[in-house]
């Protein structure tokens, strides 16, 4: 399972990374925004993708946009601190899986990437 | 400026401490901030915009900030560590986030962190918008939030206000 964090906060990705190793998950990228991110998802062709919103360069709605309208189908959990209802819609729309306002519990992040992975599969 | 606006930063920062470093934050009696006098050491400041405009400092003392990051980041950490400045950014972000979340009916967009490490820092706000000091207790030590909001009826994401100007 390859796994990609895209945040601008190494801080988030470290605790993320952490909760990712304790659940077993040890084949991870990360990229600093939206544009890092898009660099990478070629080659890296990750299973499941973390994103931040709120990022420099190219935030993260904008990159689930341009990575839905490549075709690509890899689940993707928005992980942010945008709690607003309007912006969850809003990230769904986009092509958003599943979705975790910061800040969250490491139980909390398990679990809804146990979620998202097993809705993923069943469908 | 309206208790709306200064309850959702207390109930956030209290949620934030709370969920990511268990510890828990008793709140002092907010009070009104005087220009140009000094916060502490270490601030996180981020702006925000759209319906509600204006910033929101999270300041603390050295040895608190470097207590708070070590338990945030699960890593021992100075002031000079690389990662520092990152941590205490993250953190003020998720309390402006889930404070905004809780502006009913309000379109609001926060601004990327900046911080600022410097002894007695000043943080000048907005002189048109009153500045609100949040005396904050925890087990790791006393920190502040600063909030200096208010309600616009300018278009929603017109850009990010300048959040604030900092004299060393």
């Amino acid at each position: 399972m390859k796994i990609l964090l895209v945040d601008d906060s190494k801080t988030m990705r470290n605790i993320q990374k952490g909760i990712l190793t304790q659940l077993g998950y040890t084949e991870v990228q990360e990229a600093c925004d939206g544009l890092d991110a898009l660099s990478k998802v070629g080659a890296f062709t990750p299973d499941l993708l973390l994103v931040d919103w709120n990022m420099p360069n190219m935030d993260g709605l904008t990159f689930v946009k341009q990575f839905r309208a490549k075709g690509s189908k890899a689940p993707i959990i928005m992980v942010t601190t945008e709690a607003e209802k309007s912006r969850v819609v809003e990230a769904i729309k986009a092509g958003v899986n599943n979705y975790v306002v910061k800040p969250f519990t490491p139980d909390g992040l398990g679990e809804r990437i146990k979620e998202t992975l097993a809705r993923v599969a069943a469908a | 400026m309206e208790a709306t606006y200064i309850v959702p930063f207390i109930k956030s920062v209290q949620n934030v401490f709370g969920t990511m470093l268990q510890t828990q934050v008793e709140v002092g009696n907010p009070e009104l901030k005087k220009a140009g006098s000094p916060a502490y050491d270490i601030s996180g400041i981020i702006g925000m915009s759209g319906d509600v405009e204006g910033s929101v400092v999270l300041s603390f003392p050295t040895a608190v900030a470097e207590r708070v990051v070590s338990l945030f980041t699960g890593t021992d950490m100075d002031h000079a560590h690389d990662d520092f400045a990152d941590a205490v950014g993250e953190l003020v972000n998720m309390i402006s986030g889930g404070a905004k979340a809780q502006f009913k009916g309000k379109s609001v967009s926060i601004s990327c962190p900046s911080v600022v490490i410097g002894n007695d820092h000043v943080v000048f706000n907005r002189k048109d918008v009153v500045s609100i000091h949040i005396p904050c207790t925890s087990e790791v030590g006393d920190f502040a939030v600063e909030v200096s909001v208010r309600q616009t009826t300018a278009p929603a994401g017109a850009g990010q206000s300048a959040a604030a100007a900092v004299k060393a």
